[in-house]
């Protein structure tokens, strides 16, 4: 079985500072990983690669310094990694375009699976977007994944309901944090890793031309939040009191 | 023209009061959508003024991203929406974006603002985890927009509204994806997006059975609520998801908002950050969640929770 793993560097979302004075989010200098869900991804294809055998691909759309973080795959048990140059240009249209065309160009794809989303953005746009453009089935949310030699069965958590849906192969999986917990690989793993080929493919090759963003970014706002911040830290039951009249001030006790 | 589609009538109702607003600039007309959905929604769409529903029956009727994406794929391509709102449900989600890549178009999920200049359209989302709003602007028609709920109040209905309800049968190109069984989620019908008091507890309980300390609370606040973060709900599964307040959870806003024992990290900030009056209770005098409240009590939950509880029941008394 050939699996893909859509894997994405992002910021260190814990790491965001604000500025002090716009009160937007500081985005450069900030560490860059892989984004959480998508280890959640690789771990459940290492578990179908162990259930029925295959080779996994791990795939992204980056900058060059995604390397490194995709060696952090490899050595939790990718087989080989792939990096597609990310155009200057580029939004989750375009990027759903290039993870397109670089499966095309992999030949015969079973399982495709990507984090519910990234934690960066959290959109989760790139899973359905890529199943649309193969025009193959999708199966968002899942919780538990049952794989067989032709077919799936996966348990979609949907908030107020759990749907239990099965599909032959090819198919786009999408994974949530809860389906399992990502391993750490051991110094053995890691070192073993280096060996593993890493490609690095062009964007324009890829898609046969340039590509045109469907939307833009105009700016990134900082979000308003004023609040007051008063703090009772002196004795309980005055803390209590004193609390307990301010809420009522506000008009918020009933 | 703006299209809307949700498979939760409620939110398909405030997009139609959504449409409206945006309707203006995009040639005046709002047409819904419905996929297997009793005539009822159909009508209820229209007297809440929907300009016409396309009210399609078809060979699929549970919802399915693939075979339903194809259908709206072939509506927006007959009649050229420039604005389309799709419910932000976890179906709603994965459908816009499928939408999306099939019409080669731009999508904004979640949008928490949308605005139509001319014919520009724009739609802000939260990104970041709850750090910053992006304002994105559409190159490419039509806009697809993922609503979260109660983005607008529905419009009252008028019996009389003069709406085109246009009815089809579709037969769809099925897909080897197959829905098994639909359960139930455990749920209590809690719907913590309704509340007016939430008070929210997280990893500083120590037990499950502490839950009730909790509740007592918000007893005693007259509100019925109580939430939690992700780890209560999602990784020790005391409580239901029904209660999970967060970036992945549910996002609320009610007047009165108290955190006890909860850290404060930013994706149950991005949850709970619309709230009115927000109340923390954290023995960490540094936990990150006294910079996102108005008021704070330093000191254990389990001294303050039974304290407060009977000063409230005294002072309502």
């Amino acid at each position: 079985m050939n699996i893909v793993v859509c894997a994405k560097q992002v910021v260190d979302v814990s790491e965001i500072k604000l500025d002090p004075s716009t009160k937007r989010p500081v985005l450069t200098g900030i560490a860059k990983k892989i984004s959480d869900i998508d280890k959640n991804a690789m771990e459940e294809a290492i578990k179908i690669k162990e259930k029925v055998t295959g080779r996994i691909t791990v795939l992204t759309v980056s900058t060059p310094d995604a390397k490194d973080r995709i060696k952090e795959l490899l050595a939790m048990g990718a087989d080989e990694g792939i990096v597609v140059a990310a155009p200057a240009d580029s939004d989750y249209a375009t990027t759903a375009s290039l993870l397109v065309a670089a499966i095309k160009k992999l030949g015969h794809v079973d399982a495709i699976l990507c984090g519910e989303a990234s934690i960066d953005l959290f959109s989760g746009q790139m899973g359905p977007r890529v199943a649309g453009l193969l025009d193959i089935p999708q199966l968002t949310y899942a919780t538990k994944v049952t794989p067989e030699k032709d077919k799936v069965t996966v348990e979609r958590n949907l908030g107020d309901q759990t749907v239990t849906e099965t599909s032959t192969y090819p198919v786009l999986i999408t994974v949530t944090k809860e389906i399992n917990t990502p391993r750490l690989p051991s110094l053995m793993q890691i070192l073993s890793s280096s060996s593993k080929p890493i490609k690095e493919w062009k964007a324009e090759e890829l898609a046969g031309g340039p590509l045109t963003p469907k939307i833009k970014t105009v700016e990134i706002k900082g979000v308003p939040m004023s609040r007051k911040n008063i703090v009772y830290q002196d004795d309980l039951d005055a803390s209590i009191n004193k609390l307990i009249c301010e809420l009522a001030k506000e008009g918020v006790l009933r | 023209m703006v299209m809307i589609y949700s498979d939760n009538k409620k939110i398909a109702l405030e997009l139609v009061a959504l449409g409206k607003t945006l309707a203006p600039n995009l040639s005046g007309k709002v047409y819904a959508v419905t996929i297997n959905q009793p005539d009822t929604v159909a009508k209820d769409l229209a007297a809440h003024g929907a300009d016409g529903v396309h009210e399609v029956t078809t060979n699929i009727t549970q919802f399915k991203a693939e075979e339903y994406a194809n259908l709206l794929k072939d509506l927006v391509t007959e009649h050229k929406p420039d604005l389309v709102l799709i419910g932000s449900t976890k179906n709603g989600k994965e459908l816009a974006a499928r939408l999306a890549a099939l019409l080669d178009t731009g999508c904004v999920m979640d949008a928490t603002a949308v605005h139509a200049q001319g014919k520009t359209i724009t739609a802000e989302r939260v990104v970041y985890s709850g750090n910053g709003i992006a304002v994105e602007q559409f190159t490419s028609t039509p806009a697809i927009v993922s609503i979260p709920p109660r983005a607008a109040e529905p419009l009252p209905k008028n019996e009389h509204h003069h709406a085109n309800i246009m009815k089809k049968q579709v037969t769809l190109k099925e897909y080897p994806s197959k829905i098994q069984s639909i359960q139930e989620a455990t749920s209590e019908g809690i719907k913590v997006e309704d509340a007016e008091i939430i008070v929210s507890c997280g990893r500083g309980l120590k037990n499950k059975t502490d839950i009730q300390l909790v509740s007592d609370l918000a007893t005693a606040l007259k509100g019925k609520t109580v939430g939690c973060s992700r780890p209560i709900a999602a990784d020790l599964k005391w409580l239901s998801e029904d209660h999970w307040i967060g970036l992945s959870g549910h996002k609320v806003k009610p007047k009165l908002y108290i955190a006890c024992g909860i850290s404060g990290q930013i994706q149950h900030i991005a949850g709970m950050r619309d709230s009115g009056v927000v109340v923390a209770i954290n023995k960490d005098p540094d936990a990150l969640i006294f910079k996102s409240a108005d008021y704070g009590i330093v000191g254990d939950l389990y001294q303050v929770l039974p304290k407060l509880t009977s000063a409230l029941k005294e002072h309502s008394a």
